[in-house]
């Protein structure tokens, strides 16, 4: 191959940022992109989980305290990010472990069970959501 | 791949272990699966909606033990998915040797906290 050939073909392989954002993704890529940021996100905000489990179950005190400090609204607002981001890890991590043993791999059946991932984790988002700023 | 990984071209970054960390990343995904289950039945079936009801639920043996369990789990699964994640997007391997070990530490010390706060409820 010569010199001129191989420099004028344009390069393959890591794609930036600005390239992503022209692409359309089908919706099992979504579901995957996701699956990948909702885990980050509970993977950094592990220590704050733990300090509401710690505040939760150590006394009395703390248990009041831990009342009051998740009835402030941005309290909520971060904690239904977070009930999103289990939802919607569980059950694509559930989708994952189908297809690990060849169930749903065809494109149509793919693309349907993408769909339920998005649609129950979204629901049970916002039923978390009802039950945090007091619908019921 | 042996020959190219000798000497200062040894590949020390990377997810190199085979299947083994493929089947650990789905049997913690199902031992916390599990746990949320379980954890979820109880909490819904509780007769007690209260501190007493929800520490006392913390302080039997066989749950912290059950619990602690599923930390770990969450620690070894939450260390291979963030490991894929540097390894995608981090090329330089200073800056991801470093992201690694300090994911590492992150972890260690998360179930550290988990098990104070669990032996002292």
């Amino acid at each position: 191959m010569s010199e001129a050939v191989s420099r004028s073909r344009p390069k393959y392989g890591v794609m930036r940022i600005v390239d992503v954002m022209h692409y359309r993704l089908p919706l099992p890529a979504y579901v995957s992109i996701l699956h990948r940021v909702s885990g980050a996100l509970m993977f950094f905000a592990l220590p704050f989980i733990l300090y509401l489990f710690e505040q939760s179950v150590t006394s009395e005190y703390s248990f009041e305290y831990f009342r009051g400090f998740v009835s402030h609204w941005f309290m909520k607002l971060v904690i239904l990010v977070l009930a999103w981001g289990f939802f919607h890890h569980f059950f694509a991590g559930f989708r994952h472990m189908q297809m690990d043993v060849h169930v749903g791999l065809d494109l149509p059946t793919a693309r349907k069970t993408s769909a339920a991932v998005f649609v129950v984790s979204l629901l049970l988002t916002a039923l978390v959501a009802l039950k945090l700023f007091g619908a019921f | 791949m042996a020959k190219e990984n000798i000497g200062p071209k040894r590949l020390v970054v990377g997810a190199h272990y085979g299947l083994f960390d493929f089947l650990a990343q789905r049997i913690t995904a199902l031992v916390m699966a599990v746990y949320t289950v379980v954890l979820l039945v109880l909490f819904f079936t509780a007769t007690e909606f209260s501190y007493q009801g929800w520490a006392g639920l913390f302080a039997n043996q066989w749950f912290k033990l059950i619990t602690f369990a599923t930390v770990l789990s969450l620690l070894y699964h939450a260390w291979v998915g963030m490991r894929n994640i540097w390894m995608d997007y981090i090329k330089p391997m200073a800056v991801r040797l470093t992201l690694h070990a300090l994911t590492v530490l992150w972890l260690v010390a998360c179930a550290a906290y988990a098990a104070q706060i669990l032996w002292r409820v």
